[in-house]
């Protein structure tokens, strides 16, 4: 392992001249992050307004038309009545309204008697998104609280009136789906930029037998190593750098923590990524390969088993511990604590250890690896 | 002439068999994948560790975190200052604190209106939406039960159709039949047209007697076949290990599917004739891909995204195929709905097709 400084600039200063005449480095480092953030922070939001519902009332009088327009009120719910049951379960099924509200003949009358409490209405719900399911679910029981409290007093003296649950949301208090999916799509990107910056390059490199003459040259294997990760390693950097000024101008999230620990992540989680796709354009040897196995080993597991959309303590203990294997997981959690909470070491550090052993285990790998191919 | 095209087929396809890196990754990663993510994807919450910060040792606020504790949604420990629950939520250690106040057993018990804090980290939004449904309806479930005598004005009953208990893996898989079939025959047949390019084995095919459009057609078939047989193994771990009904006709899914696989290789085989080598096609299919799954409603519903990204996503083939998947799957969908989606389908495979042909028969001029 020698490496001199002289040989190393030169290198250096081979790869720059080789990223600047080739438009695909720039192209992943730059295009790619854009187009990333912008359709994964629109594209993926949970916050859902104006849900349609049918509403189906067999006796429509004024206490139950009031309830409609209570509900419709709400931003969340879009109520309609509905020609018919029959009309109103064809929309359902062809996707057009998320849920069907019944209401019955003897609803206005059993509500305004206490004897016959309670007064039941029915909710049919799409059940095809749980998620969505659930939270219509959610919001018309709300807006039904509300329109209750807000009739006469004898509606309101219900059980449970006198006992509320005041609800606090912190980091996010408005639960904007963007300020937590924005820092993991920066993850997703560091993943992706990361690898394929190496392994489509690099295996292009290989499968035109460049690589080889490349190692016969007087420059060692680590000055090699070295020159590459470190360029590409400068591109990602200010590849994630625009990415997390995208984040902060365009999405408006907030960026609470110290920018410090972002580097010191990020340097970390790249160097973890471009040794990754090394190895990978290492033992492939073709790109057909290589490109096969970044795709799937890093779009598809930034996106499920990071954290990033999928809460991790949900899932089943057995793959808890496969996500230990995903390094993004330890940088979308490093990320949506610097971005929503701040210097938080308590969570940082463990993650930041974890990155280094991710990035350390990596780099041996590559090293290794390109070792053997040459014998 | 279909003896010619037949040829080549097999060519392209025994390419693709016979290397064993390449037969791998078509085969294994798809499982792997499925079965992966299809527990991954849970936005059902359960276990979640919740502090309870009880400041009242009465009878009432004692019964209050025993049902907290009761329910399989949470996991309870005791947090004892403010100090700590502060840090407890700053470090993840809880997912939210309960806070139960000095006089909550004195004020419930005189009838006076009272009521408890509910503090959810929202870093995961979703997940904090989820813990308050669950904490509002225990709260409720506790309040109606101290006035046993008494009944509620009016009760909402929900019933769940198409997927009565909920399943998160009912809306995955569907949706990742779609998701995985639609990147792999992308992948393989955007890379096949541009490797011959790069290598120039594509003026030796022109050569032969074989006219241009059958050389696309050769490209298009194994990649129709390979995402035909990645979606149907996706299918077979759904129904057999997963337990998914299939409510409706599963000719029509096939039939569906091959219309969907026109579609993707069309994308795959525009990207690779208008790219030069084959790092330009793979990244055209990076730079595409992506979004395709973001846009498709594959993890958060269409109707949420702004009017504008939801136009942009009526171009995606994806969003089709997971409508009709989920809807073959689930429900025995009505066919006006099956046409909705398909005709989008194949007006996406004509026009991506010809911008292949014409952009191939240039690249040869």
């Amino acid at each position: 392992m020698i490496v001199t400084v002289q040989r190393l600039r030169g290198l250096v200063r081979k790869e720059i001249a080789q990223i600047l005449r080739d438009p695909s480095a720039i192209l992943i480092a730059f295009l790619l992050p854009v187009v990333l953030l912008v359709v994964n922070g629109f594209g993926i939001s949970f916050d859902a307004y104006h849900m349609r519902v049918a509403a189906v009332i067999e006796a429509p009088d004024e206490g139950v038309l009031g309830m409609l327009e209570a509900l419709d009120a709400s931003p969340y719910l879009d109520v309609r009545p509905a020609a018919s049951m029959v009309a109103a379960q064809q929309a359902l099924a062809m996707g057009e309204v998320r849920g069907i509200l019944v209401v019955r003949e003897d609803f206005p009358q059993r509500l305004r008697h206490p004897a016959s409490w309670p007064a039941t209405a029915a909710l049919w719900v799409n059940a095809t998104d749980p998620n969505t399911a659930r939270i219509l679910e959610g919001y018309v029981t709300g807006a039904l609280t509300v329109w209750l409290q807000g009739q006469g007093a004898e509606l309101r003296r219900s059980p449970g009136g006198g006992l509320s649950l005041e609800q606090r949301d912190w980091f996010n208090p408005e639960l904007r789906s963007a300020d937590f999916i924005v820092p993991g799509v920066i993850a997703m990107v560091m993943t992706m930029t990361g690898t394929l910056l190496t392994s489509l390059i690099v295996a292009r490199e290989w499968e035109r037998g460049t690589m080889e003459s490349m190692l016969a040259s007087p420059a060692t294997m680590a000055e090699l190593i070295l020159a590459k990760l470190g360029c590409y390693f400068v591109l990602g950097m200010l590849s994630m750098l625009g990415s997390v000024a995208l984040a902060i101008t365009a999405f408006g999230v907030p960026f609470r923590g110290s920018v410090g620990a972002l580097f010191v992540a990020s340097a970390l989680f790249l160097v973890f990524a471009l040794a990754f796709g090394l190895l990978i354009s290492t033992v492939a040897r073709n790109q057909f390969v290589a490109s096969q196995v970044a795709f799937i080993a890093t779009m598809m597991p930034a996106m499920m088993l990071s954290g990033m959309l999928f809460d991790i303590a949900a899932m089943p203990h057995w793959l808890q511990i496969v996500t230990f294997a995903v390094p993004a997981r330890y940088l979308v959690s490093i990320l949506q604590t610097l971005f929503l909470a701040g210097d938080v070491w308590a969570v940082i550090l463990p993650n930041l250890a974890a990155l280094a052993v991710a990035a350390a285990l990596a780099m041996a790998a590559t090293l290794r690896v390109t070792r053997r191919r040459l014998d | 002439m279909w003896q010619r095209i037949w040829a080549l087929i097999l060519k392209e396809l025994s390419g693709l068999w016979k290397d064993p890196k390449t037969r791998f990754v078509i085969l294994v990663p798809p499982i792997v994948q499925v079965v992966l993510f299809a527990y991954a994807a849970t936005y059902d919450v359960t276990n979640v560790p919740l502090g309870v910060w009880n400041e009242d040792q009465g009878t009432q606020a004692l019964e209050l975190v025993r049902r907290f504790a009761g329910s399989p949604a949470f996991r309870v420990s005791p947090v004892h200052a403010p100090g700590q629950a502060q840090a407890a939520l700053d470090s993840k250690t809880v997912a939210a604190v309960l806070r139960i106040p000095q006089r909550f057993s004195a004020d419930l018990l005189a009838g006076r209106d009272t009521s408890v804090q509910f503090i959810a980290d929202a870093r995961r939004s979703n997940t904090a939406l989820m813990v308050q449904s669950y904490a509002a309806s225990i709260v409720a479930g506790f309040a109606q039960d101290q006035h046993p005598g008494v009944r509620a004005p009016l009760v909402l009953m929900t019933r769940d159709w198409f997927n009565p208990t909920l399943e998160s893996s009912w809306f995955i898989l569907p949706g990742l039949v779609a998701v995985l079939s639609m990147l792999m025959s992308m992948l393989i047949s955007a890379l096949s047209l541009a490797r011959e390019r790069e290598l120039g084995t594509f003026e030796q095919l022109l050569v032969t007697p074989l006219r241009p459009a059958e050389v696309l057609v050769g490209k298009a078939v194994p990649g129709i076949i390979v995402g035909l047989i990645d979606a149907n193994l996706i299918i077979a771990v759904a129904l057999l290990w997963f337990r998914l009904p299939f409510r409706g006709n599963p000719l029509l899914l096939e039939a569906v599917l091959v219309l969907y696989m026109l579609a993707g290789v069309g994308i795959g085989l525009a990207l690779s004739a208008i790219a030069r080598t084959q790092q330009q096609a793979m990244l055209g299919v990076f730079v595409f891909a992506s979004p395709m799954v973001v846009l498709s409603g594959y993890a958060a519903p269409v109707e949420n995204m702004p009017p504008f990204v939801e136009w942009i996503g009526r171009a995606d083939p994806i969003r089709y195929m997971m409508v009709l998947a989920r809807a073959l799957f689930l429900q025995d969908p009505p066919l006006l709905l099956v046409w909705q989606q398909c005709w989008p389908l194949a007006l996406i495979a004509l026009v991506t097709l010809t911008v292949a042909g014409v952009a191939a028969r240039r690249a040869v001029g």
